[in-house]
């Protein structure tokens, strides 16, 4: 039969499902075989702190948003526009996300009575499809036994029927992967290759792959194929990327460009454990991982191989930085290169693990006793953790200073297809080690002896020399307590005291010279109202400026990508607009920075729910605000519904 | 075949057999560095100090291939006054940093110099996980007993009922034995020494620093101001004789002149003093310090008394060779290296440009 083929310029699925479903995987696949066909994406993962939490309830689902379209996109979308929901629970979990018209595919397998009841619907909302009082009915729904036929398509390599069930995932991806179009030959690679060893498995996942691709193509049950088409993208090669694993690139490539064996002093935490995975593959770099006792060993490990002559380096979320804060204060004082990695999540306390948020920055900023400033650097998507690693490394070896790199639960687990860079292109970092004695010291009866001086500073950054054991002649102490200028001995004078907080700061401070002006999206100029972020919010008020803009009203974008020090020019920027937004994923951190450095008036757009910010609603609180600033009506209903 | 001869590491090498040596000889006065010792008088850390600086020239190794770490505390200040290189870090954390410092650099000599409360109190975690790792580096531990920086609190060594400020009617706390927690963790090196006994305790120093892997030394230190005498009876020339058990390597462990002695009990399992005239000489047990099972030196060690200190066995309890972490993590390191040859650029862009691409012109 033929079937309609109908063009669509972007689509949003997502996918849902117990937690040991095998939604991530399957949402994994369509990713990579959406951004093999050249699309446009942007994924959410979304599940629960539990491995396996109880089977068939609501906490349990576990679900994979993507975003894919024939354009640039920025964020993963904030309404699916199809659901593929594997039980009740899944289907009562997401429903409220759904827009009007929206497609759910269920598998009516799991809708038992058991099930149904666990996900706390009184009736089955499958047995009204269509009547008059069907609860479902604002939607387009497509009830399918994935998992009967999937139990059919394999019943050939003789699994137990719990193990044959266990493919309806890929059943499903088959389904899907048909729908939109996409090419299969990755998933069937992947495949063969994950379950090489065990032979009946890999041959009933593939096979119900098939399957579900099959049905899709052959039934009358779906009569529309959908086309999204490759979304332009500059030259280059490209992978679809996640923010952990750029991240983890970006350390190992900050090794490369500096020569610095990296040390990884680790201790597991979600969301942040895939960086120590990931740089446990890669000892060939000369890259050390100790997975240590606790978070404070961990940042201690890597403090003393920075010492050492390391580019130390330690991963954790914001529990871990609490944990960790003493020891990132002695790198302050003993000034020594640090990068160190949090990836946020919900907090305060344990809070939400697997969740995102940005409500680390003031921790990052000032969770330390005394003055002890650290530099700031935020990603804004999951392929710019790369650049984002490489930039920390930067600061952290010219600077000799630790560095925060605040990445979050969005962006650790959130992919994005990534330019891959050339390595002509990144920066290279000079360790710049001291070899020789840097101060003539005269005695009283006048003979000059030549010291080494372990705090007599570069002039231009104010950064101390680094002399690694090992390095004769150049033997000194470093530690906690207060050193004295220069010749960096235990000092309680009160006035060098003052001079060490002022030019540990001045230090830290001096870095904005080597950064670029900020890049200000204010297509028409005319914009009164700018919106300002940091971090993973780039996606969101990317798209809630352009729905703004693309109503016909003017509104300005910049994003920070280093939150301290600021880049010199955000004063003036600051200034130029009469309203300034700031959208956060927290109750206003970098509102709260900016009023205090700059008083301007910043007006926060807060959420805290662990999810990502949704651009429409964003829009209409840009809208709110460019009305107000421009004594105009704004509407931003769109004025065409395709294009 | 022994549990180290399938491992892709040696295993049978000195404590700074990778380290550079130094052809010269050396002196105490180079290792001393520019800066006033400013402990209280009559403290038992100068004795250390001394005896340190007077046996690192005999080490003879390069001195900018020795790195001194320590924690807070009085001890702590040790590395200042050292013309080595060295890190005064944070309270209880040095045993981490040294990991650090020691995984990093095959050709260092790495020691931590630490106290009864920084390294069992606020840093115990990294103290026992550092002896569990079994990196290659020499942790001193300064026992005086109580917390002398903050003036006087007690410490985890502290015997119980300990009147201080801040336990006017007693501490309720049962104390720690270092030696016994070492051996707990699997030390692999694990002695005990006195600060006054120069010649004991630079012997010790010496096998310390021999050992490839965590060396820990206990070393019984007084404090003068907080803690006056807390060692009297092992120091004292009349009673020293009955209070210090000598622990030598294929030595019967007499004590009291030659009167008593370690016997079995059999109604323990654990170890006991006996009179000579009572035993026999022949009962008497010889120390073995190789033994790879360490519950005799535990049991040895359990003969230290926890209250005030009327007797205590002491030398090298424990001296084993099992494989060192850092070692062991280098070892993975180069063997990686050596699978992927290559200039680190190339294989650097073929990593990042790995997985599933595509292509746009």
């Amino acid at each position: 039969m033929s079937k309609q083929v109908k063009q669509l310029d972007r689509v949003i699925i997502r996918f849902a499902g117990d937690s040991g479903d095998g939604m991530q995987l399957t949402g994994d696949r369509f990713t990579q075989e959406s951004a093999v066909f050249g699309n446009d994406l942007v994924t959410l993962p979304n599940f629960p702190a539990e491995i396996r939490a109880p089977q068939g309830t609501l906490p349990g689902v576990s679900s994979f948003q993507v975003h894919f379209a024939d354009h640039d996109i920025l964020t993963a979308g904030d309404a699916p526009d199809v659901l593929v929901a594997m039980n009740p629970a899944a289907l009562k979990a997401n429903l409220g996300d759904l827009p009007k018209g929206a497609t759910i595919i269920v598998d009516t397998h799991d809708f038992t009575g058991r099930n149904l009841t666990k996900a706390g619907y009184e009736t089955n909302p499958l047995d009204t499809l269509g009547e008059v009082n069907d609860p479902l009915g604002e939607f387009s729904v497509q009830p399918v036994d994935l998992t009967g036929m999937t139990v059919e398509a394999v019943k050939e390599f003789g699994l137990s029927r719990k193990d044959a069930a266990r493919a309806k995932n890929m059943f499903a991806l088959g389904l899907l992967s048909w729908m939109y179009g996409r090419p299969i030959e990755s998933t069937i690679a992947f495949l063969e290759k994950r379950f090489a060893k065990v032979a009946d498995i890999r041959d009933a996942n593939i096979t119900a792959f098939k399957a579900g691709w099959n049905f899709g193509e052959t039934t009358e049950t779906f009569v529309v194929q959908y086309e999204i088409k490759p979304a332009p993208m500059s030259a280059g090669t490209y992978r679809n990327i996640t923010g952990n694993l750029a991240l983890s690139y970006g350390l190992v490539a900050a090794g490369v460009q500096s020569g610095l064996p990296v040390f990884l002093g680790s201790y597991p935490i979600t969301p942040a454990s895939d960086i120590l995975h990931e740089l446990s593959k890669h000892k060939a770099f000369g890259i050390t991982t100790l997975q240590a006792e606790d978070e404070i060993a961990g940042v201690g490990a890597a403090i003393g191989a920075s010492f050492a002559g390391s580019l130390g380096v330690t991963t954790t979320s914001g529990p871990g930085i609490a944990l960790k804060s003493e020891a990132i204060g002695l790198a302050v004082m003993t000034e020594l290169p640090l990068i160190v990695v949090d990836v946020q999540r919900g907090g305060p306390s344990t809070g939400l693990p697997t969740k995102t948020e940005q409500a680390d920055l003031l921790q990052a900023m000032f969770g330390r006793n005394g003055e002890a400033p650290v530099p700031i650097v935020a990603p804004q998507s999951p392929g710019d953790c790369f650049d984002a690693a490489i930039e920390a490394a930067r600061i952290a070896v010219t600077y000799r200073t630790p560095v925060m790199l605040l990445s979050d639960g969005y962006l650790a687990n959130g992919s994005e297809p990534w330019r891959i860079p050339e390595l002509a292109d990144l920066p290279v970092i000079d360790p710049n080690f001291a070899t020789e004695r840097n101060k003539t010291v005269v005695a009283k009866d006048g003979t000059e002896s030549e010291e080494y001086w372990p705090y007599l500073r570069d002039e231009e950054t104010l950064a101390r020399p680094w002399a690694v054991p090992g390095t004769p002649g150049l033997e000194h102490r470093i530690g906690g307590l207060e050193k004295g200028e220069g010749h960096g001995n235990i000092s309680y004078d009160p006035a060098n005291h003052d001079f060490m907080v002022r030019t540990r700061q001045a230090k830290v401070d001096r870095i904005a010279e080597s950064l670029p002006p900020l890049v200000v999206d204010d297509p028409s100029g005319e914009a009164k109202v700018l919106v300002i972020g940091w971090g993973s919010t780039y996606g969101p008020i990317g798209a809630g400026c352009r729905r703004v803009r693309k109503a016909g009203y003017h509104v300005a974008q910049v994003h920070l990508r280093h939150l301290n020090p600021f880049p010199k020019d955000l004063g003036d920027i600051l200034k130029r607009y009469d309203k300034v937004l700031c959208p956060e994923m927290n109750l206003g951190q970098l509102s709260l920075l900016l009023r205090g450095k700059y008083l301007v008036d910043a007006i926060g757009y807060n959420q805290v729910n662990g999810m990502p910010i949704k651009a429409a609603a964003l829009a209409e609180a840009i809208g709110g605000l460019v009305a107000e600033a421009e004594g105009i009506t704004v509407d931003l209903t769109p004025q065409e519904v395709t294009k | 075949m022994t549990a180290t001869e399938n491992l892709p590491f040696p295993g049978l090498r000195s404590g700074v057999e990778l380290v550079p040596t130094n052809d010269e000889p050396q002196t105490g006065k180079e290792y001393t560095s520019d800066q006033e010792v400013r402990w209280c008088p009559g403290c038992g850390d100068y004795a250390v100090l001394k005896a340190v600086q007077g046996f690192l020239p005999e080490l003879g190794l390069r001195r900018e291939n020795i790195v001194f770490v320590s924690g807070i505390g009085c001890s702590s200040r040790f590395p200042y006054y050292l013309d080595t290189y060295g890190m005064h870090s944070i309270h209880g954390r040095a045993p981490s940093i040294a990991t650090g410092i020691a995984t990093a650099r095959e050709d260092l000599s790495v020691w931590v110099v630490t106290g009864d409360g920084d390294a069992l109190s606020i840093g115990g975690n990294h103290l026992i996980h550092a002896l569990r790792r079994n990196v290659n580096m020499t942790i001193l531990l300064f026992n005086n007993r109580i917390y002398g920086l903050t003036k006087g609190q007690y410490s985890p060594t502290s015997e119980a009922g300990k009147i201080t400020k801040s336990t006017p009617m007693g501490s309720l706390d049962h104390p720690f034995n270092p030696v016994s927690l070492a051996l707990g963790a699997e030390g692999s090196f694990v002695a005990r020494t006195i600060d006054s006994d120069r010649k004991h305790l630079t012997s010790v120093l010496s096998a310390a620093a021999a050992h490839r892997g965590t060396s820990f030394v206990e070393i019984y230190q007084n404090c003068p101001i907080f803690n006056d005498g807390a060692f009297d009876a092992i120091k004292n020339a009349d009673t020293k004789a009955d209070a210090i058990i000598p622990l030598v390597h294929g030595e019967p462990i007499l004590f009291g002149n030659g009167s008593k002695g370690l016997v079995r009990d059999t109604e323990t399992g654990g170890v006991k003093v006996a009179l000579v005239a009572d035993v026999g000489a022949d009962a008497i047990m010889v120390h073995d310090a190789y033994n790879a099972d360490p519950t005799t030196a535990f049991a040895i060690s359990r003969l230290t008394d926890s209250g005030y200190l009327n007797q205590s066995p002491i030398g090298i309890f424990r001296q084993v060779e099992r494989p060192t972490y850092d070692d062991g993590a280098r070892g993975q390191i180069a063997s990686a290296q050596q699978a992927a040859p290559g200039d680190p650029s190339d294989r650097l862009a073929k990593l990042i440009g790995g997985g599933d691409t595509w292509t746009v012109v």
